[in-house]
C-alpha cells in the first residue's frame, strides 16, 4: 500500500501527542532512579530513592492494596445483586431500574470534593467511624459502584439468559438457585472486566480520599500528593514509579479481558 | 417452544417485589451514604449567616465569580483542544494499519488510569522547575519556560488526563462507521474535506458531544491536579477546598459545591439528551 503525504502527516502527529503522554512518565520513572535530577544522570543511578520511599511509605501501598481489595468484596456483593434487578424488574422494562442507574452515576458525575464534604457533614461527628479506614472504603464504593453495575448490566442484557432462566425455573429452580446457578456463570465476564475496572479506580483514588483521610489513614495518592509537596523531586518521582508498576499489571489484564470478551462486554 | 417458554413465564414469573429485594443492599448503601449525606449538604449549604442565599453566592460574591469563570472558561478550552486533537489520532489510528499500532495504542492509554496528583505531577516534570519545557527553552533561547504552576499548567494538566479517555471514545465510534457511506460521497464527487464535513462528522458528532461532556464536567470538577500544582490557583474546586480547611467555612464550602456538582450534572445529562443515549460513564 502507498502511504500518502497525508498518513505520515496524522502519523507524526500521533506520535507527537504520544511523546506528550509518555515523555514525562519516562522522565518521573528515570529522576526516581537518578542521584540527583537536578545535575542530571551524569550524577549516577541510584536505589536509595526507592528505599526511602518503601521506608517512609510502605504502609500507605499495603493500605490501598486492602482497601482496593475490600472496595472490590463490597461492589461485588451489592453490585451483582443490583445489576441483576435493574436487568429484571418488570421485563426489564422498569422506569424504577432507569432511574436508580441514573442515581448510581451520581457519585461519579459530581466531584469528588462534594461527595466527600457530604459524607464528613453527614457522618463526621461519629468519631471513631470518621477516624477508620471504613470512612474512605464507603467514599471508594460510591465511587466505584457504577463501575461494577454497568459492565455485568451489559452481560446480562446481551446474554441469552431470560431463556437460560426459564429453562431452569421450568425445572423448578427457584429465584435464588438461578441466580447463583445460572446467573453469575454466565455473567463471570462482566464481573471480571468490572472487578479490574473497581480495584485500579479504588488505588488511584484522589479526590473523595484527600477530604476523608486522617494522617492515620493515609492512601497511596495521598501519600503521592504529601511526598510532592514535602519531599525532593527524586522521592516523588521513586514513589510514582512503585505506583506505575502496581497498575502496569492491572492495566494489562483490563486489555486482555476486553479483547478477549470484547463482543459481550463494553466497559 | 416459545410458546411453552411464555406459558412458563407466565405461570412462573415471580413477584416484582422479589427484583426489588436483590437491589437491596447496593441501594441501602447508596441511600445511606450518598443520597442522605448530599441531602445534609444541601442543608449545611443554607445554614450560614447569610441562609439560602448562599448559594447565589458564586454570582454575587466578585472571588467566587472570578473562580467560575476562569474554571469553565478553562474547562472549555480543555474540552476544545482534547476533541480536536482526540479526533485527529482517534480517525487516524481506527482507519491505519502500520507496524507498532498496538504498542502506540497502549502507550496512547495508559494515563488512563492516573489520579489527577500523578497527572499534576507529570505537568511538573514538562513545565516545571525543573522540566523539560523549561531546559529545552533555556538551551534555545535562552530563557526558562516555566508555567507548571499557573493556569496554564492546570490546562496541560487536563489536557493530558482527557486526551486518552476520548481517544477511545472515538476510536469505538469510528469504528462503526460505514465506509460506504464515504465511498458514495467520493463517487459523487466530494473531496476529502467535503467528506469529512458532511459525512464523518456528523456520524461521529454523538460521540463527540457526550466524550466531550465528559471531558468538560472532569475538568469543571477535578482537584488532583490544581492540589499538586499549586493552592492558590484560581479555579472553584481549590476555592472550595480553601474555604474548608483554610476558613472552616463550611456552609460556603457546602453551597460552591452543591452548586459545582449541579454545574456538572447538569452538563452530563444535557449531553445525554443531545446525542441520545450515547453519553456514557466517566469511565
Amino acid at each position: 500500500m502507498q502511504k500518502s503525504f497525508r498518513f505520515y502527516f496524522q502519523l507524526g502527529f500521533t506520535l507527537l501527542v504520544c511523546a506528550f503522554l509518555i515523555i514525562p512518565i519516562i522522565l518521573s520513572m528515570l529522576a526516581g532512579i537518578t542521584d540527583n535530577f537536578f545535575i542530571g544522570w551524569s550524577s549516577g543511578f541510584t536505589a536509595r530513592w526507592i528505599v526511602q520511599v518503601w521506608d517512609s511509605y510502605q504502609v500507605t501501598i499495603w493500605r490501598s492494596i486492602a482497601i482496593a481489595l475490600a472496595c472490590l468484596a463490597v461492589t461485588t456483593l451489592a453490585g451483582v445483586p443490583l445489576a441483576y434487578m435493574l436487568a429484571r424488574h418488570n421485563g426489564g422494562n422498569s422506569r424504577l431500574a432507569r432511574a436508580i442507574e441514573e442515581l448510581l452515576m451520581m457519585p461519579v458525575a459530581v466531584p469528588g470534593l462534594a461527595t466527600a464534604l457530604a459524607l464528613i457533614m453527614a457522618y463526621g461527628q461519629y468519631r471513631e467511624f470518621r477516624g477508620s479506614l471504613l470512612f474512605i472504603l464507603v467514599g471508594h464504593v460510591l465511587f466505584t459502584l457504577p463501575f461494577m453495575v454497568r459492565p455485568v448490566l451489559a452481560v446480562m442484557q446481551t446474554a441469552q439468559l431470560p431463556v437460560l432462566e426459564e429453562a431452569a425455573a421450568s425445572l423448578g429452580a427457584g429465584p435464588l438457585q438461578r441466580f447463583f446457578g445460572i446467573v453469575i456463570p454466565n455473567v463471570f465476564s462482566g464481573i471480571l472486566a468490572g472487578a479490574l475496572m473497581v480495584v485500579t479506580l479504588s488505588i488511584g483514588e484522589f479526590n473523595i480520599t484527600w477530604m476523608l483521610h486522617t494522617p492515620l489513614t493515609m492512601t497511596l495518592p495521598v501519600g503521592l500528593a504529601d511526598s510532592y509537596a514535602s519531599m525532593r523531586l527524586e522521592v516523588g518521582s521513586a514513589y510514582t514509579l512503585i505506583f506505575f508498576l502496581m497498575i502496569i499489571p492491572l492495566l494489562i489484564a483490563m486489555q486482555w479481558v476486553t479483547h478477549t470478551t470484547r463482543s459481550r462486554v463494553r466497559l | 417452544m416459545t410458546v411453552g417458554l411464555s406459558i412458563g413465564l407466565s405461570k412462573r414469573r415471580p413477584q416484582r417485589r422479589l427484583y426489588l429485594l436483590f437491589a437491596l443492599p447496593g441501594m441501602a448503601l447508596f441511600v445511606a451514604f450518598w443520597l442522605l449525606p448530599m441531602l445534609r449538604l444541601v442543608a449545611v449549604g443554607a445554614s450560614g449567616p447569610t441562609g439560602a442565599a448562599a448559594y447565589f453566592a458564586v454570582l454575587t460574591n466578585h472571588h467566587y465569580l472570578m473562580s467560575l469563570i476562569s474554571t469553565l472558561l478553562l474547562s472549555a478550552a480543555v474540552t476544545l483542544a482534547t476533541l480536536l486533537i482526540s479526533a485527529l489520532v482517534g480517525l487516524f489510528l481506527q482507519r491505519n494499519r502500520f507496524a507498532g499500532k498496538a504498542l502506540l495504542l497502549a502507550m496512547l492509554t495508559f494515563p488512563l488510569a492516573f489520579p489527577g496528583v500523578v497527572v499534576g505531577f507529570m505537568v511538573i516534570m514538562l513545565a516545571g522547575r525543573q522540566g523539560l519545557i523549561g531546559v529545552v527553552s533555556n538551551w534555545l533561547f535562552g530563557d526558562a519556560w516555566v508555567f507548571a504552576y499557573s493556569l496554564g499548567g492546570l490546562f496541560l494538566g487536563y489536557l493530558y488526563f482527557s486526551i486518552p479517555r476520548v481517544i477511545l471514545t472515538i476510536m469505538a465510534a469510528a469504528e462503526k462507521l460505514d465506509p460506504a457511506l464515504e465511498e458514495a460521497a467520493r463517487s459523487l464527487g466530494a473531496n476529502p474535506l467535503q467528506v469529512f464535513a458532511n459525512v464523518v462528522l456528523p456520524a461521529l458528532a454523538p460521540a463527540m458531544i457526550s466524550s466531550g461532556a465528559i471531558c468538560f464536567a472532569t475538568s469543571v470538577g477535578a482537584f488532583g491536579t490544581a492540589f499538586t500544582l499549586a493552592t492558590n490557583i484560581d479555579v472553584l474546586p481549590m476555592a472550595i477546598y480553601n474555604e474548608f480547611t483554610s476558613y472552616a467555612n463550611f456552609a460556603m464550602a457546602a453551597a460552591l459545591s452543591i452548586v459545582l456538582g449541579a454545574i456538572t450534572w447538569l452538563v452530563l445529562a444535557l449531553a445525554r439528551s443531545w446525542s441520545g443515549n450515547a453519553a456514557g460513564a466517566a469511565a
